[in-house]
Parts: structure tokens; sequence; C-alpha cells
């Protein structure tokens, strides 16, 4: 008798246990890759050029919960950015929006190496075109001269 | 093209030397937030004394919101007092300051309310999530939330008796 009791007990012991552990996991699993996708595009804020993936910092940590939290709630990886963005403004986003004022980040580059690529190459047309242009004005020889030097060759000096 | 390279270098500095006067110019204790203007969110934290605060509670008063934490030093060390000079001098006229202490120790939170003898209430934010509700970077941060429920002014660093008074005057000269 006295050990059923104590099966029982275990019994409850462990449904609770298990109930209590279940109950502390969210709705729904979110693996750890997904998190860790969301928190490489966010800035940790107390820190100097990481993500919030990368820190070991106390707020990183708690930031990759509520990434975790928002994700198991069922919001996509966008709107779980957007949720940062809308509390702390773009500046929280590691790489600036391909769009707006920030698009100029990405083009700006192109367009200085374009501008960069076109001067050099007007300036190499400019040189060559100058040295084409030198040998015509090649400096006038002393008509004498010439013939007096003209003459020593072929006299052997 | 000799006379164009002459004057291009100069006007090449032209778009920098324009971006280091706007930079050098920039108060970099003024973050924007996206936050001032819109609706302060609501919470309910467990203080430091063991009952709960919340600023939903509040509604209908000026609230003032500071994060803090007892590491902080020294700016928490110089505002503190400043808060609690200025809670007392307004606690009369509907103006409550709520501290929300943030990544630090049950005990050092304590002492640190005991050591400035701090009355008004401070909840502790142990999940971190009120800190990300208000966008906030670092320690000290004040909001100054109206009598509606909006988040009016952000202040970054250690508040001072006028930055306090003068928020706190215009919100209160609103009306509700």
């Amino acid at each position: 008798m006295k050990r059923r009791g104590a099966v029982v007990l275990a019994l409850v012991l462990t449904i609770t246990f298990v109930a209590s552990v279940a109950a502390q996991q969210p709705a729904t699993p979110v693996d750890d890759e997904r998190v860790h996708a969301v928190a490489t595009q966010l800035r940790c804020v107390v820190c100097q050029n990481l993500s919030v993936a990368d820190s070991p910092s106390e707020m990183a940590s708690q930031m990759r919960a509520i990434v975790r939290e928002r994700l198991a709630a069922g919001d996509s990886p966008e709107q779980v950015i957007q949720y940062f963005v809308d509390r702390y403004g773009e500046w929280i986003l590691l790489s600036p929006r391909r769009q707006g004022f920030t698009l100029l980040v990405w083009v700006f580059p192109f367009v200085a190496v374009l501008v960069g690529l076109v001067a050099v190459g007007l300036l190499v047309r400019h040189w060559t075109r100058r040295a084409a242009l030198a040998p015509a004005a090649r400096p006038v020889v002393d008509p004498a001269m010439s013939e007096r030097i003209k003459r020593e060759i072929e006299t052997g000096g | 093209m000799t006379r164009l390279l002459k004057w291009l270098i100069p006007i090449a500095a032209i778009p920098v030397l324009a971006l280091l006067a706007y930079g050098f110019r920039t108060n970099p204790r003024e973050i924007p937030s996206p936050l001032v203007g819109r609706p302060a969110t609501s919470f309910t934290l467990p203080t430091v004394a063991g009952e709960p605060v919340s600023l939903e509670a509040q509604r209908g008063k000026v609230v003032i919101v500071n994060f803090w934490a007892s590491w902080c030093y020294p700016a928490c060390y110089e505002e503190a007092p400043v808060l609690e000079r200025n809670w007392r001098a307004y606690r009369d006229r509907d103006v409550v300051v709520i501290g929300v202490d943030i990544q630090d120790s049950m005990d050092a939170a304590q002492k640190f309310v005991k050591d400035f003898e701090l009355t008004f209430p401070n909840g502790r934010d142990l999940t971190g999530k009120v800190s990300v509700e208000y966008g906030v970077y670092g320690v000290p941060e004040t909001f100054f939330v109206d009598r509606r429920g909006r988040i009016r002014a952000k202040h970054v660093g250690a508040l001072t008796d006028e930055r306090f008074r003068s928020e706190v005057e215009r919100l209160l000269g609103e009306p509700s």
C-alpha cells in the first residue's frame, strides 16, 4: 500500500514537472538559426559595431530573447526587425535599407568608381594625344649644321 | 583639361568640408527617438520595494520615466538627487516619477535607492522588455510623458533641474 502511494506521488511529481517545463517553452519552438538570422541584422545598442547575435552583453542577450519570443508568437523576421526599427529608428539596422535616402549609401560607391574610371580614361586620352602630337614639334636644325654632320658621318669623322 | 583639374580638387573638397561642419555642429547627446510624439507603452514592473508599479495607473498625470542602473557612474549618481528633489517639489501637482532599474542586481538596486533616499517608485526591468519598448540605448535616459499618455521628450544623460522643470512646466501648462 505504502509502495503504491509512493508510485502515485512520483507520477504526480513527474507530470507536474513536465507540465511546468512545457509551460515555459514558447508556443512554437523557434530554432536558433532563425533567431540568429534576425539577430545578425540588428545592432547591439550598448556595443560598438557588434550585432545582437555576436555580442556577449546582457542587453543583446535580452534582445535575442525578445526576437525568439516574437518569432514564436508568429511574427515574420521582417515584422520582428520592424518592431526594433519602430523603437530605435533605422540606426538599429546594421545594413542601411536600400530605399529612400539610405539608398545613396549603396549607390554612391558605384557612382564614385564610375566617375573615377571616366576621369582616368579622359586623362589617359589626353596624355596619349599629347604624346602623339609631340613629334610634330621637332626642333628646327640649322641646314648648315645638318650638312656638316652628314659630311662628317660619311668621311668617318 | 589641366585647368579643369585645377578646379576639380577644391570642388571635390566642398562636400567633405560640409559634412564635417554638419558633424561637428551636431550634439551627440541628441539621439532622435522615433517614439517622441507616440503613445508611451504601458508596463507593470515589480519595484525594488517589492510592490508593483504601473504606468497605466498614472494616466492623467505628467509622468517622468527614468531608466537607471546602480553601476551607471557618475551620470545616474548625479541625477538621482535631481529626480528626488523635483519629484518632491511637483508631486502635489499631478506629477509622477517612475524609475526603471535595468541590468542590475536586487542588492545593488536597493542600496542605490537607500543611499539616495529615493521615495518615488523604482521598478526593475528584469527581462529588458521595457527598455526595448522605450528604445533605450544606455543609462541614464529619461522620457517625459504627457497627461494623455504620449511621450513628448527624451533626455539622454544625467538629467538637470532646468530640463526637468522646463519639460514638466510645459506639459503641466497643456490642457489635459
